[in-house]
């Protein structure tokens, strides 16, 4: 019988940066309509996981595959992965200055979606029912790239391409540390809008629980040192909850992981 | 091809009325000597007064030492016999494009002149080589006053405006460039603008260099009479060859009382022309000067518009951008005089180099002492695309009034990988990235331009970028 290829597949995944071994062989598979996290402490490697996937020039692969419906991600530059329809939710977005966000989204959604869809009514449409949903003014459109922005503008800026670029695959990285509860059930209702019912899949990377109840992941992968350590439904987000991290600890050292 | 025998022939028929036809096309020979600046002076049929101010700023050009700073070595390599100071390729200025010759017009259309004034332009002159092949200035506007001649036409028409203005703010001593411009200067532009009128469309010169071993000495010379506004927009190019051409501008602006001048420039000289000019402008009381200066282009550019704050309440603004790629040196500024009360000045400049170019911000800001509660604001940007390149500040202020409120701001800054990175993973090449974040520096910049030049410009700039990272 065959079946559909997987959205993401990551396997056996050794990478680092800088000589450093960060990851040490991750397995994860994300099936189309698929929400997953991943969670761990700070140093663990999720932003490195989250590099990976979208192909930053600074992190090496030792080994293993990263496949985006059966393709291999790791040949492609991180634009051709973009128009493949990866997205990177950014923790530290870039100020361009001088760049004006309506130009920037513009020019984007013609990269990834092609030159008609960023054309007319129906991009303007899409582009204001998405700040509707985000509650941001018009006149953000004209302000730079991230240049001045809050860290919350930042962040819902981030949801707000994550929604008009329509990825297949939406990778958002710490996008709710810094968030006040309001701004969490924001950003959630964007990830929610542009993942739940299109087929699509996202990978949330965050060690907090809070935007997890707010965005159901269907599976919980948690990272430590470099390896998954445990993966569980969302049951597993209220155990990490109440009996933290050194609950895992404790195991992984019992199974002889960490 | 015509050598001087032919030229003094020529010269000979226009004393006598210089109706030939067949005398078209008028080249002198290489190099510069009295006679040539007198045989320009006489090809035009000019005024006593012209020839002699002409001769003489000869003489001075000839004394004058070379200046010490900015590039001296390229300065230094500029081999002033090979060039060629005066050539003639129309019959004189038409009205009407199809009046200008075949090879010309295309040129022209090439360059989008005649699209552009249909569609938002007051006026158009189109300079080749020495002289305006093309001239038309929107009828009403002619109708309410506005004078927008070539520089030859002025000075047969208007010769007591000219004779009035011509050399008043740069003198031909200035430097030893402006003393090159005064001894063989020929085109530019002469527009002078009655009270109240607001010319509302911009008015546009473009300056085409095509031949070889060129020298082109444009001479403009604006009045914006009280309460009267007017936008110049100027445009260059030139083919590129293996050998240099010249082009040293001189342009005087006169802001009346209340009166408003922007000048905008374009420069995109193809890398093999020198490009040295002096831009000056005087402001009266609370008039405006803007000098909006892009220098895309050129080998060696040495360029700092000025204005003069010589009323109260005047107002100078110099906004410019300069890209210095591989093998340029773009030696760009500005100055502002503060010579009255209450008068404000901003300057901003952008620069960017890549390939080993070179950028370089110059600018001198005064304040006299009995000028009271003045403004002055300097804001310099330096973008470097690579290791090899290089940018430089020299920036000068003398305040001798204690009342002045000064800002000065300086910044240099590298395109950094997680920028580039950023725009990657929305899709963007690298040289894509590349070309948004270059646009985005320059941006405050464009924003002050016409739409048609600013779509322009940050077309030229993605070019620039193209193949940049390998």
């Amino acid at each position: 019988m065959t079946r559909e290829a997987p959205l993401l597949e990551i396997r056996g995944l050794h990478a680092g940066i800088n000589d450093t071994q960060i990851l040490k062989g991750i397995d994860i598979t994300i099936n189309p309509g698929e929400i997953h996290a991943i969670m761990g402490r700070n140093g663990s490697g999720k932003t490195t996981a989250a590099s990976i996937i979208m192909g930053h020039p600074d992190y090496k692969v030792e080994q293993g595959d990263v496949l985006l419906s059966g393709e291999n991600l790791l040949e492609l530059e991180p634009w051709e992965r973009a128009r493949k329809g990866v997205f990177l939710c950014f923790q530290y977005p870039q100020a361009i200055p001088g760049l004006q966000v309506g130009n920037f989204l513009r020019k984007s959604v013609a990269s990834i979606r092609g030159e008609e869809a960023a054309k007319g009514a129906g991009f303007r449409s899409t582009l204001k029912d998405a700040m509707d949903t985000l509650n941001i003014p018009r006149s953000f459109l004209s302000r730079y790239v991230n240049d001045g922005f809050s860290g919350g503008e930042k962040k819902r800026f981030e949801i707000l391409q994550l929604i008009i670029l329509q990825p297949k695959l939406a990778v958002l990285d710490e996008t709710d540390s810094g968030l006040d509860i309001d701004g969490i059930r924001i950003v959630a209702a964007g990830i929610n809008s542009a993942v739940r019912g299109t087929g699509s899949g996202a990978l949330i990377i965050t060690h907090y629980s809070r935007i997890l109840e707010h965005v159901q992941p269907d599976k919980i992968h948690v990272l430590m040192e470099g390896r998954i350590v445990a993966t569980g439904g969302p049951e597993l987000a209220t155990q990490l909850e109440e009996r933290g991290y050194e609950w895992l600890d404790s195991k992984a050292k019992a199974e002889g992981l960490a | 091809m015509p050598t001087n025998q032919v030229a003094r022939e020529a010269v000979g028929d226009y004393k006598a009325g210089w109706h030939d036809p067949e005398n078209s096309t008028v080249r002198f020979d290489f190099g510069l000597s009295e006679q040539i600046v007198r045989d320009i002076s006489a090809i035009k049929a000019e005024p006593q007064w012209m020839t002699d101010i002409r001769v003489k700023a000869f003489h001075h050009f000839m004394e004058r030492p070379m200046p010490t700073w900015g590039s001296t070595e390229l300065l230094n390599s500029i081999k002033f016999d090979e060039i060629c100071y005066f050539l003639r390729s129309g019959e004189g200025t038409e009205k009407d494009w199809d009046d200008v010759p075949d090879d010309i017009r295309n040129t022209f259309d090439k360059l989008g002149i005649p699209e552009a004034e249909q569609k938002w332009l007051s006026g158009v002159t189109a300079q080749y080589e020495s002289e305006a092949v093309y001239h038309s200035i929107r009828e009403d506007l002619e109708k309410q006053g506005v004078i927008f001649l070539d520089m030859d036409s002025g000075l047969r028409e208007h010769e007591d405006i000219v004779k009035k203005y011509f050399c008043s703010i740069i003198p031909y001593q200035d430097n030893k460039f402006s003393a090159l411009n005064t001894a063989v200067w020929s085109g530019g532009s002469f527009i002078y603008v009655p009270k109240g009128v607001h010319v509302e469309m911009p008015v546009q010169a473009y300056f085409r260099i095509n031949a070889k071993n060129m020298g082109q000495f444009e001479r403009t010379l604006i009045i914006a009479d009280e309460g009267s506004s007017i936008h110049y927009v100027e445009g260059c190019t030139a083919p590129t060859y293996s050998t240099d051409s010249l082009h040293s501008a001189v342009v005087e602006l006169f802001a009346m009382p209340g009166a408003y001048i922007r000048y905008t420039t374009i420069q995109n000289w193809s890398n093999n022309v020198y490009n040295l000019v002096t831009k000056r402008g005087v402001a009266h009381e609370n008039s405006t000067i803007e000098w909006v200066d892009g220098n895309i282009g050129s080998k060696l550019t040495m360029k700092y518009p000025a204005v003069i704050l010589k009323g109260e309440g005047s107002h100078a603004e110099v906004i410019s951008v300069a890209y210095a790629g591989e093998g340029m040196h773009q030696d760009a500024g500005a100055k502002v005089h503060h010579l009255a009360s209450n008068t404000t000045s901003k300057i901003l400049s952008k620069s960017i180099s890549k390939d080993g170019g070179r950028g370089s911000y110059r600018g001198m800001v005064t304040v006299s002492k009995k000028a009271d509660n003045c403004k002055v604001n300097v804001v310099c940007d330096a973008l470097i695309l690579d290791e090899q390149s290089r940018s430089d500040t020299y920036p000068t202020m003398e305040i001798k009034n204690p009342s002045c409120r000064c800002e000065h701001e300086a910044s240099v800054s590298k395109v950094s990988d997680d920028q580039l990175f950023y725009l990657m993973s929305r899709g963007h090449s690298e040289n894509e990235a590349l070309a948004l974040i270059v646009n985005g520096f320059f941006e405050p910049f464009v924003r002050e331009l016409p739409m048609e030049y600013a779509v322009e410009l940050n077309q030229l700039m993605a070019l620039e970028m193209e193949g940049s990272i390998g």
